[in-house]
């Protein structure tokens, strides 16, 4: 489960990018007075290996020249946030022994359908690049990035090595693609294709991993929307004596489900169990489901549920009390349902649901989870004006009940301010903490006041807040609150709210950590834009749409930083009011503006 | 050819129950993008939407709450089991003889045959020639066809629009010699 999981690490590798002056090497210990350069290059090279963590790595490599070369030359897991950041040449040229790649590509708005398709994050230039310079490559690790089925045959043809395919909210392929994959990767050990959309080219991709044992620990295709070939996968379960993880599409029944957990399940760690509800042969008497999960000694972890028949659901009890994490938010569970599920789970730590289990369930997962770090509630009915199922009762138990909570995602319709107040004196360990009323402009529905006291409080008490994501009807007060006591912020998410530029600008000044940014409809303008001038260079990226900036002041930032690239989105023809910016989408690059852009992208 | 009268009561679009959302100016020129360079299944969403008018930017709004379009089908998806039939998205395979792979296509997004093939000319990259209502297609070796309820192939074109899409089961873009006998019952 990965939905906008962000790592903790602070931003990109870009700043070490640049190298060194030479008169800096005057500071380190290559003064070659004493030692031969290729003598410390390897000794720093033995030592340098032993760095893991890509803040370390970053700043080894500003020491001295030196240091950056030898770094750059034993670094092995590189991540880039922005795949536009930099051009895949520049990479090649920098890390020479990469193993590993993390790449990011569209802004997470783009999610909800506010950026026209087709805007870019190609992996084509990427896959191409590396085909040549990392013959050795073994994982590959893409988010929001559009991959094509040409580039997963290249990659597949391009690196004999290759072990690990981690795809997530990707597009542009499909089951096609992932065939080549399956079959020419010989060394697969994981393949995770998780929220991404999948195109059903009608090809048994199941089929395709070779015949013999295979080296597979995880396979995830539950986003997967196309039947697949069971036989096949009964096949490859049995001969994948080393697969860990196995998370099943909606069209693996139960019975299916059953099979294959007869052929492998105590060595599962992970199970996404598929639709969960039976075939079409709801004639016969079912098997025995319960005995195939008290089987699952190992599963900790337990999704799927994509079309849950809750008749059935008993029969994971055997596993709840092992769970640290499950995964309920396809399924639209009653509370009644829910109650006898939860009160095994003691020992869970991750937990997404739909609303459906209202406030009473949330209530429930307080009583029992007293390990729980992370909670996401997602709505059953999306839309603005139902009635909405939970409320600040659930989230009060929550506070009240769930006190090492690090992580909160939270939709609902209604929320007060002494929820949120609970909530940040009861959980001081957040870091994540995104609510979203989803009613827009919603004040406190039990005082009518705006919500800036709760908010407030969340980014005052709870000192280890590193995600804010914010909504219901909010003042400047907010942001000024925001911008006093959110020193560690680094990604902020604003929809509807503020009142002026004053409340854009004391983010900007108040939170140096900041490096997202993303906001929709809200009453920010130029002025607001032009206070964070200082900042962006230091920001991963700037996301503003149907906010109140002119086409002119874009102009003037871009003309002032040369080494931002300064998006205008537009999908409108209409010349009427071409001073009016619909999105704007900025982000620092080393090498300029992209080749790639479409028409309704302007550079500016 | 039939143009498609679009009438708000019985037009076919996406869209949440009970809401008229999600059609901005924007989002149409999307959709038009869209479909000209191939549209797939789970590219529905609220941006396929294809009214004649525009009702006012403020009771619409794009993307929020902010839930990923793949919760949003799931539920969908259930929802949608106990619709009419004709639901939201008229959802069709399309295949073209010659061709490895498969498109997926939502026909409720096309106000007429004449969109509707110039889509697929551009998908699968061929021509479909002129369109005689004796003769069927002339000037290409290639054959829109369809396969209706009955399981019968039909060409494309010789029922009127709305009934092609209540009654279309799958498309299939023949090559000329097998496309002979299609469609003959004009």
């Amino acid at each position: 489960m990965s939905e906008d999981d962000e790592d903790q690490s602070p931003a990109s590798d870009l700043r070490s990018q640049r190298p060194c002056s030479p008169n800096k090497s005057r500071n380190c210990i290559s003064s070659s007075q004493t030692f031969p350069d290729h003598v410390l290059e390897n000794v720093l090279e033995n030592v340098l290996q032993f760095l893991d963590s890509r803040c370390d790595r970053n700043a080894a490599s500003l020491v001295c020249k030196l240091w950056w070369k030898v770094e750059g030359l034993t670094r092995s897991e590189v991540f880039i946030g922005n795949c536009y950041a930099l051009s895949p040449a520049r990479l090649t040229q920098r890390f020479k022994r990469v193993r590993s790649l993390l790449l990011k590509g569209k802004p997470r708005f783009a999610d909800f359908n506010l950026m026209p398709a087709d805007w870019g994050a190609n992996f084509a230039p990427w896959v191409s690049t590396m085909a040549k310079a990392y013959p050795w490559l073994e994982k590959v690790d893409l988010k929001r990035m559009f991959v094509t089925d040409d580039d997963l045959a290249l990659l597949a043809e391009s690196f004999p090595g290759f072990k690990e395919l981690i795809l997530v909210c990707c597009e542009g392929f499909g089951t096609s693609g992932i065939a080549v994959v399956a079959n020419k990767c010989r060394k697969l050990k994981v393949l995770d294709l998780i929220e991404s959309d999948v195109t059903d080219d009608e090809v048994d991709w199941v089929s395709c991993f070779p015949e013999d044992v295979t080296c597979l620990e995880s396979l995830a295709f539950d986003c997967v929307e196309a039947p697949i070939n069971f036989k096949a996968l009964e096949a490859l379960v049995g001969r994948s004596p080393l697969l860990r993880k196995l998370r099943l599409n909606r069209f693996v029944s139960l019975e299916e489900v059953h099979r294959l957990l007869l052929l492998g399940a105590p060595q599962l760690t992970s199970l996404g169990t598929g639709s969960f509800s039976r075939g079409d042969q709801s004639q016969q008497e079912p098997p025995d489901y319960a005995a195939a999960f008290r089987s699952c000694k190992s599963v900790v972890c337990l999704s799927g549920f994509r079309e849950l028949m809750p008749e059935y659901l008993p029969a994971i009890l055997p596993v709840c009390a092992n769970l640290t994490s499950l995964n309920f938010s396809y399924a639209n569970i009653s509370p009644d349902m829910f109650k006898p599920i939860i009160h095994n789970c003691h020992k869970l730590q991750i937990f997404w649901a739909l609303d459906s289990i209202c406030d009473e369930g949330l209530q429930a997962v307080a009583a029992t989870c007293k390990e729980l770090r992370e909670l996401r509630i997602f709505p059953f009915d999306p839309r603005e004006d139902t009635e909405g199922p939970v409320s600040e009762l659930g989230l009060q138990a929550i506070s009240e009940g769930c006190r090492k909570l690090e992580s909160l995602l939270y939709f609902c319709q209604h929320m007060t301010n002494a929820a949120l107040i609970a909530m940040s004196h009861n959980c001081p360990e957040l870091t994540v903490f995104r609510l979203c009323i989803m009613g827009r402009l919603r004040p406190d529905h039990v005082t009518g006041k705006a919500m800036d006291e709760g908010f407030g409080a969340i980014v005052k008490n709870c000192k280890k807040l590193t995600r804010l994501a914010v909504s219901g009807l909010l003042t400047d007060q907010a942001f000024r609150y925001m911008g006093e006591y959110g020193k560690l912020i680094r990604t902020l998410s604003v929809a509807f709210a503020g009142d002026s530029d004053m409340a854009l600008r004391h983010v900007l000044e108040g939170c140096p950590r900041l490096q997202k940014l993303e906001i929709r409809d809200s009453p920010f303008g130029d002025v607001a834009l032009r206070s964070g001038m200082h900042r962006y260079y230091n920001m991963r990226f700037v996301w503003m749409s149907a906010c109140r900036l002119t086409m002119g002041c874009c102009k003037d930032v871009a003309r002032a930083m040369p080494n931002l690239v300064v998006e205008v989105i537009g999908s409108d023809d209409d010349d009427v009011n071409r001073d009016y910016v619909e999105t704007l989408y900025m982000y620092r690059s080393l090498d300029g503006p992209r080749k790639d852009a479409p028409q309704f992208v302007t550079i500016l | 050819m039939d143009e498609f009268v679009n009438l708000k009561a019985t037009e076919l679009r996406l869209g949440l129950p009970g809401t008229d959302n999600v059609c901005e100016e924007r989002e149409r020129v999307s959709c038009n993008k869209r479909t000209l360079q191939g549209v797939t299944e789970n590219e529905t969403e609220s941006s396929m939407m294809k009214t004649g008018t525009c009702p006012p930017r403020k009771a619409q709004i794009v993307g929020w709450p902010p839930v990923r379009s793949s919760r949003k089908n799931i539920i969908q998806t259930k929802k949608n089991e106990s619709d009419s039939e004709g639901g939201r998205g008229v959802y069709v395979k399309v295949s073209m003889d010659g061709a490895p792979y498969l498109r997926k296509i939502d026909l409720s997004c096309y106000k007429g045959y004449k969109e509707l093939l110039k889509a697929l000319e551009i998908m699968f990259n061929f021509s479909v020639g002129e369109y005689f209502e004796r003769e069927g297609y002339k000037g290409s070796d290639f054959v829109p066809t369809y396969e209706d309820k009955d399981g019968d192939w039909m060409l494309i074109g010789d029922v009127p629009w709305e009934m092609f899409v209540c009654t279309c089961k799958r498309l299939r873009i023949m090559r000329g010699s097998e496309a002979k006998g299609v469609g003959c019952g004009v």
